[in-house]
């Protein structure tokens, strides 16, 4: 059973779509104490001795299995930070489900810091999701400042999505990540700001091995007074394939930066970065209005496909 | 069910429609054409509210709509499409055909207006409506928006620019389509192509702002056959 409040079941929901115990491997993380933990015959999930975060280790060959690993704060002026370590083995298919929900009706900071390292063995794939979501109306600021690793090894593929709900008052996310030959990285985060919140996001990922390859989109939206900083950066060590792409729509008064950057060490490496920022096109709300949608529901329409 | 009365526009002292007087009637396929800068994408764009007039008035269905805003008119029953369809990052060709159709649309009725205009449901239910698609998909896209909204006037700006030749020949079975199951509709469209033209019920010749001339297809367009305002199907493409 999951020792979970109201509350902590609505912050599992937005961050992870999970409105039951989910099938498979678990750890649910509940105002810094264990909520619920399952293992299975493959996937197994230990405390660290110093408690500072768990580890997560999933034998070779596991295929079609999961592991939801949610964060939840609501108690106001927790501060906390977890270290997670992934230790994916050979030939392996799995789906990593994180993320964090703050609900803070308080005065005093909430704040979570996951440092999440993921060592992916050869031939393996992995999908990661990590949901970000803020709710709670009190003066108190809602954090997350993830920082996340991967080392992934030969022929192996991870594939990223990044997602910031709303409602997080400040983040700093640092993403950084190896590859060895023939790996695969794809990245696709969506950050919406509002408010007075600032994020940051910072990618370094190096290619080292040959035919490695990362594809890395960063799409953002700032609204009301909100500002982002996207530093989207990829180095070529060898023959490989490197893209980066920050696209974002602004508005209000937001502010957006976007800094992407590319270092070729080896002749053939091929980079490529994009980036575009602009407001709503004009003709995207009038086509949706002679649908007849309201501008405010067209608005609405073209934020959600553009983060979906 | 569509009335102009003594339409004017004008952007900084600038008159691009002079005094214009229309009347669109139900079960009516009306064709506008005219010289390039003569005011026909102007007066489409008058009609779905996305400019306004600066003097006249526009009734539809008996009401005076001339102050009221796009979303008004797209809801008492007015559909438009753009002669350069709109493109969206993350929205899907199903999310599109869903907001037309007013929100819920079972699969195979998406199914039906795509396949409408040419295109397999299969292939193109979930692309992104994004630069990806080409110009004459895109198009066709629009055009199954239109049906999918099923309103009383549909209005099509130039639906054969910017597509090829073989996507225009579909265009002209689809337009075909429409004028068959006009069902108590009307349909405007601003358009050069004499086979478009050849099926109206009515031409209206736009130029310089105002309506230079007007009939049934059959005494207007052997008039007008040997100007700008018809282009002439391509002879070799005709076998």
């Amino acid at each position: 059973m999951l020792k979970l409040d109201e509350i902590q079941r609505r912050l599992i929901a937005e961050i992870a779509g999970l409105h039951k115990v989910p099938i498979g491997a678990y750890n649910f993380r509940a105002n810094s104490q264990l909520a619920g933990r399952n293992t299975t015959a493959n996937i197994d999930i230990t405390s660290k001795d110093d408690g500072s975060g768990i580890d997560i280790r999933v034998k070779d060959g596991t295929k079609n299995e999961s592991v939801h690993i949610p964060v939840v704060l609501s108690a106001s002026g927790i501060k906390e930070t977890v270290y997670n370590d992934f230790y994916i083995g050979e030939n392996c298919d799995v789906v990593i489900v994180a993320g964090c929900g703050i609900d803070n009706c308080g005065n005093q900071d909430s704040e979570h810091d996951g440092v999440h390292r993921f060592f992916v063995g050869k031939n393996s794939k992995v999908k990661y999701v990590e949901k970000h979501y803020g709710s709670g109306d009190g003066a108190g600021q809602k954090i997350l400042n993830p920082l996340t690793e991967v080392s992934l090894n030969d022929d192996s593929i991870m594939e990223m999505e990044m997602v910031q709900i709303k409602g997080v008052d400040s983040t700093n996310r640092v993403t950084t990540a190896e590859l060895k030959t023939g790996a695969k990285l794809i990245v696709r985060e969506r950050l919406m700001t509002h408010g007075a919140q600032k994020a940051y996001s910072t990618y370094k990922i190096t290619l080292n091995g040959e035919n490695s390859g990362a594809d890395v989109v960063s799409r953002g939206v700032a609204k009301g007074k909100s500002f982002q900083k996207l530093d989207l950066c990829v180095i070529g060590n060898a023959p490989c394939n490197g893209h980066t792409e920050c696209d974002s729509i602004i508005m209000d008064e937001g502010k957006i930066l976007a800094v992407p950057s590319l270092e070729a060490n080896h002749v053939d490496a091929m980079l490529f970065h994009e980036a575009a920022i602009g407001k709503i096109a004009g003709e995207q709300l009038i086509k949706l209005m002679t649908l007849g949608l309201t501008e405010q529901e067209a608005e609405e329409q073209i934020i959600s496909g553009f983060l979906k | 069910m569509l009335e102009l009365r003594d339409i004017f526009f004008s952007v900084d002292k600038n008159e691009i429609i002079r005094g214009v007087n229309l009347t669109v009637e139900n079960n009516k396929f009306v064709v506008i054409t005219g010289p390039n800068g003569g005011g026909k994408s102007t007066l489409a764009r008058l009609i779905m509210g996305i400019e306004k007039p600066t003097g006249g008035k526009i009734i539809f269905d008996g009401q005076d709509i001339t102050d009221a805003d796009i979303t008004e008119r797209a809801q008492f029953g007015i559909s438009f499409a753009f002669q350069q369809p709109v493109r969206f990052k993350g929205i899907e060709v199903f999310d599109l055909l869903k907001l037309s159709a007013g929100g819920k649309l079972p699969f195979n009725k998406a199914c039906d207006y795509l396949s409408a205009v040419g295109l397999c449901a299969r292939d193109y239910i979930n692309r992104e409506v994004n630069s990806s698609l080409s110009g004459g998909e895109v198009k066709r896209i629009e055009i199954a928006t239109i049906l999918a909204r099923k309103t009383k006037l549909s209005i099509f700006d130039e639906p054969e620019a910017g597509i090829d030749l073989w996507s225009f020949k579909h265009l002209i079975q689809i337009f075909e389509d429409m004028r068959k199951n006009i069902d108590g509709g009307s349909i405007v469209i601003i358009s050069h192509q004499e086979r478009i033209l050849s099926i109206a019920d009515e031409i209206i010749v736009l130029a310089e702002g105002q309506i230079k001339n007007r009939g049934a297809a059959e005494k207007i367009l052997p008039e007008i056959i040997n100007t700008e305002s018809v282009l002439r199907e391509c002879e070799k493409l005709k076998r």
